[in-house]
């Protein structure tokens, strides 16, 4: 059991110190000072040092093993991302510099948005939203700006899949909508029918992944969108999925009016552990006027960042989002280029499908036919026949060194688990992970028993979520 | 192309015979003709990494970088020590996903629970969550734990900086709270228009400590008046200033929130920053984003786990009061690695010297006519209204090397010192600023 | 002369007198939503609507909303259940979340008999 870095501070230790100072120390009257002791860690910098070695020991990143996670695109993350990330170029500049003095940086930011609207299909790009969710907030924000810029004050509701990832209508409510869902029809896709009766005068838009949560492309999406705009609403694209068609299709074609990238999942940066990450947003011309201040906008030939315009829905937050993170993203479109972006979605939907097919005779896929760049299987069966469930695989697989698929989503699967092994993947890596998934389905049957009490390599196993639920201890206890 | 795809074209081969697809494009049958894109993107092929190196390196050499920097505002030069850059960039740190699997993720967990501690010392809190995007985002989602169903209206001063007023706008502009602008006097909240605008319909008060201009708000006075109209205290703080000023909690606060950039993080051009939120345990369940619990495993052995999740969005979905998913983890990793490096001694020093050195500044500015706009305590920040107009100042100093304050109107400035500013540098300011004035 | 009555969302609702209810939940319901961890209760002088959601009750992965079986007024909250949530899971029919005021309208709700009935076809 690790030790927490307070359960080794001991006090007099030190790990870095600062030069004495050249001037008169300022006193503060006594009203204004700390009472009560700062109680921070005091190490020294090799104890320092092997208290995180030890904690990245238990760790998993994608630079470890297999990281299946569907809908989360786990990458390889380039070393180039890094090196150029840390320039001191990009590292040392002042957010409120002049101008004149950080057109490096302007220009690597105009070079993405323009890259970014090439491989979407859109007219312009922000930058600063720092997350996906955070670019859907800024995009549901800029679609009920415009429709109250046009007076059409009924639209207040917004359609929502039922398979749509959480993000989704949470966004969408913090943007002061109601959300209303639509069904799935029978292949993954939007209900048409269903759709239909849900549009009125009263829907904003609508908000769809495409490929969605099952891993499927919606065929008809180019009607969706037409009948979404019929209706009078917009059409958003959360773009969580973008990774298994660029190069081949967009959704600026396919009629979204507003879109949001995770950069962390397509464009290759690091997860970091939870962030951070970045969801730049797109629109057509039409909504242009809405981004948020800090968006950079070229006049002239000459930068500058959106201010209080009266349109503008306002800010998201300080600056202009996550700069060394929308760098990274750069130097991953600069070296992939137009080829390698495609070949990118290419081995994606390969690599995706070559697992299924060495899956799907025992682990049924939710919906059939080719899958985009991931699948979602159900183990329903595998549960009601041995009491094996999807939780309990995906424990069994962490005994064997690979990340488990994403679990229980989308919902409206049972038992689900959504496999993504995205393009960077070998096929060595794909046959040990389907040997190790078709191994554990046959245990299943033969001695549930292993499998209910996996993991037994990993350093704790199972925590008692309820527990730390019920009786929550969220920092160190000092006394 | 410096593709990061893998197999050959005879292993792709051997993959499309294992599927039974005849080519890669029959994979992509679902996709309509009329929307597949019929010609390549109009982006420039891939580069190698040589030449790709070479391009970033350009863009970066287009940016000037100032070898003294007398400007904050909500970005701060600080030393970063050796330790944190270095142990931060391990590959298992950088590249892996959210700790949603415990067994797998202890030594992610491990360092969240140690932030969250971390900020809780700082602040004087119960509970901390595992950060939000950035401090004025912080301040939104604070803002939002107040609300009930009878007080909706919020207390904004003008002295908040600019961009959170902004992004606490933008955030509730479509809810049902009520922002209230609350007058500042010499730059410090207005206690008379504070009580004035209490009402029983007042969710909080948010005071930033130091505000903007870099003053130090009587944060006790305060949070007193705003307990007995029954609303609630957020203050927010850059962390930095925790090592000496008294905490948000020891002055009144129930939210504690702010910017912690300052925590061992590079100016970065605005980003990726810090939102840190921590709070009482009255109100632990009303935070966003993600927190780290301790818990028991099987064997009865201490673990960490992702807990009270059921606040999140993947589980409350429309009705979670955030859709916050990917948060600033790496970064609070960093400001954890910062703290413990740093240690009480160091943070505190690192305060001592910001505002010792702030003052010197001020001092010999005024010295040369440069006067403090407001009275009252300031601590590593203040304003100046000069003999000379802002971007005299500005360009004068530019020459030199030197990123001058923020220039606030035509003869304002907001000045900032941190521990990496010398004296001599200072001197350096004021005798360039001498030559301008002659 | 307490009557118990059900809702077909498995809340029991108790009449201690003519202008007072104890509102709970079913041993179904605590079954169902497995480990209970947190339980948001109104606040006490809120009205509330019969068939509306009143609070909810969490566990580690779900959130369920309690939906109130009369309209009144919230006159007393079980705080009890902020450090023991568990209870309802060990006792759902003796732990009670909120206490009612009001005028109360039978209409709708489940005798015991016709919940036990309920149940058995949910199965």
């Amino acid at each position: 059991m690790s030790e927490l870095i307070y359960e080794k501070s001991r006090p007099g230790r030190i790990t870095v110190t600062l030069d004495e100072l050249d001037v008169k120390q300022v006193d503060f009257s006594e009203d204004l000072l700390r009472q009560t002791p700062l109680r921070l860690p005091q190490i020294a910098e090799i104890d320092l040092v092997r208290h995180y070695i030890e904690l990245s020991r238990n760790a998993f990143g994608v630079d470890n093993g297999f990281y299946p996670l569907g809908s989360c695109t786990m990458k390889y993350n380039p070393r180039l991302n890094e090196e150029c990330a840390a320039l001191e170029g990009f590292t040392q500049i002042h957010p409120l510099q002049p101008i004149s003095t950080v057109q490096g940086a302007l220009r690597a930011m105009e070079l993405l948005s323009e890259s970014l609207c090439e491989i979407t299909g859109m007219n312009a790009f922000t930058l600063q939203p720092s997350a996906g969710a955070h670019g859907e907030f800024t995009g549901m924000l800029m679609i009920h700006a415009y429709h109250a810029h046009r007076n059409d004050l009924k639209r207040t509701k917004v359609i929502v899949p039922d398979s749509a990832h959480g993000t989704n209508p949470a966004s969408a409510a913090m943007a002061g909508y109601q959300v209303i869902s639509v069904a799935s029809n029978s292949e993954g896709g939007v209900d048409l029918d269903a759709l239909k009766e849900l549009l009125n005068d009263e829907v904003a838009a609508l908000m769809l992944t495409n490929p969605n949560t099952l891993g499927l492309f919606d065929p008809n999406i180019e009607e969706i969108s037409r009948l979404v705009h019929a209706a009078g609403g917009l059409v958003y694209y959360d773009g969580a999925n973008l990774n298994a068609i660029m190069g081949i299709a967009r959704p600026g074609d396919m009629g979204f009016d507003v879109v949001h990238l995770n950069l962390h999942k397509t464009f290759s940066t690091p997860h970091g552990g939870g962030g951070p990450g970045s969801g730049p947003v797109g629109c057509k011309s039409s909504l242009i006027s809405y981004l948020p201040q800090g968006s950079l906008i070229k006049h002239n030939g000459e930068f500058s960042f959106v201010t209080n315009t009266p349109e503008s829905i306002g800010r998201m937050r300080s600056f202009y989002g996550n700069f060394l993170t929308n760098i990274r993203a750069l130097t991953y479109i600069l070296s992939l280029g137009s080829d390698g972006l495609k070949d990118t979605s290419l081995q994606a939907v390969l690599n995706a499908n070559y697992m299924m097919a060495g899956l799907a005779d025992l682990y049924p896929v939710s919906y059939p036919g080719p899958c985009m760049h991931e699948f979602v299987v159900s183990l329903q069966k595998l549960k009601d026949e041995t009491g094996v469930s999807a939780k309990d695989i995906s424990k069994a697989l962490l005994d064997f060194g690979i990340h488990p698929p994403t679990m229980y989503f989308p919902s409206i699967v049972h038992e689900a688990l959504m496999i993504e092994p995205t393009e960077t993947e070998s096929k060595e890596t794909l046959d040990h992970a389907i040997n190790v998934l078709r191994e554990l389905h046959a245990l299943a049957y033969r001695n549930p028993e292993e499998i209910l009490n996996a993991p037994t390599t990993t350093p704790i196993r199972r925590v008692d979520d309820v527990l730390a639920a019920r009786h929550p201890i969220l920092k160190y206890n000092f006394e | 192309m410096a593709s990061y795809t893998v197999n050959t074209l005879a292993q792709q081969q051997a993959m499309l015979e294992k599927i039974g697809a005849e080519s890669l494009d029959s994979l992509f049958t679902a996709v309509p003709d009329s929307l597949k894109l019929q010609r390549p993107l109009n982006l420039p092929l891939g580069k190698s990494e040589f030449a790709v190196a070479k391009k970033m390196k350009e863009l970066a050499s287009l940016n000037e970088v100032f070898s003294v920097i007398l400007r904050g505002a909500g970005s701060e030069k600080h030393y970063i020590p050796s330790v944190v850059r270095q142990l931060s960039g391990r590959e298992e740190f950088v590249t892996a996903y959210t700790p949603y699997q415990s067994e797998l993720s202890q030594g992610i967990l491990q360092t969240i629970f140690e932030f969250q501690t971390g900020i809780c010392e700082l602040t004087g809190m119960d509970a901390s969550n595992a950060s939000v995007y950035d401090g004025a985002s912080a301040v939104a989602e604070a803002v939002n734990m107040t609300i009930d169903r009878k007080r909706t209206v919020v207390l904004l001063p003008d002295n908040l900086h600019p961009h959170t007023l902004t992004t606490v706008k933008t955030y509730t502009h479509w809810s049902n709270i009520e922002l209230k602008t609350i007058k500042t006097l010499n730059g410090r909240i207005d206690v008379a228009s504070l009580k004035e605008a209490l009402s029983e319909t007042s969710a909080c008060l948010v005071i930033q400590n130091p505000n903007f201009y870099g003053l130090i708000e009587n944060v006790s006075e305060l949070s007193a008046v705003v307990h007995a109209a029954g609303a609630k205290v957020i203050v927010s703080s850059n962390p930095m200033t925790l090592g000496v000023l008294k905490s948000p909690r020891e002055a009144g606060a129930d939210i504690a929130v702010g910017e912690a950039q300052p925590l061992g993080m590079s100016m970065a051009f605005g980003g990726p920053y810090l939102g840190y939120m921590a709070t009482v345990t009255e109100l632990v369940r009303r935070l966003p984003g993600r927190i780290v619990g301790q818990s028991l495993d099987l064997d009865g052995k201490r673990a960490f786990t992702l807990t009270l999740q059921a606040r999140e969005q993947h589980i409350r979905r429309e009705k979670a009061s955030s859709s916050i998913c990917s948060n600033q983890a790496h970064c609070a990793l960093i400001a954890g690695m910062y703290l413990a490096a740093m240690g009480p001694v160091g943070l505190r020093e690192v305060a001592i010297q910001s505002s010792s050195k702030a003052h010197y500044l001020a001092e010999q500015l005024a010295s040369i006519g440069f006067k403090l706009r407001y009275d009252g305590p300031f601590f590593h920040e203040f304003v100046t209204d000069g003999p000379l107009t802002s971007v005299t100042v500005e360009n004068a100093l530019h020459k030199r090397g030197i990123l001058s304050g923020l220039p606030l109107g035509k003869n304002g400035m907001l000045w900032c010192c941190t521990e990496t500013v010398s004296k001599h540098d200072i001197d350096r300011t004021i005798l360039i600023l001498k030559e301008v004035l002659a | 002369m307490e009557q118990l009555y059900f809702t077909a969302t498995h809340e029991w609702v108790k009449f201690l007198d003519e202008k007072t209810a104890q509102i709970g939940i079913s041993d179904f319901a605590q079954h169902a939503l497995g480990d209970i961890v947190y339980v948001n209760l109104p606040d006490v002088g809120d009205n509330v609507g019969s068939a509306t959601r009143f609070g909810d009750v969490e566990s580690v992965k779900a959130v369920s909303d309690l939906i109130s079986p009369v309209s009144g007024k919230v006159s007393e909250t079980n705080e009890v259940l902020l450090d023991s949530p568990e209870k309802l899971n060990s006792d759902p029919m003796n732990t009670w979340i909120m206490k009612v005021t009001g005028d109360f309208d039978k209409k709708g709700l489940l005798t015991p008999k016709e919940y036990t009935v309920l149940i058995a076809q949910a199965k």
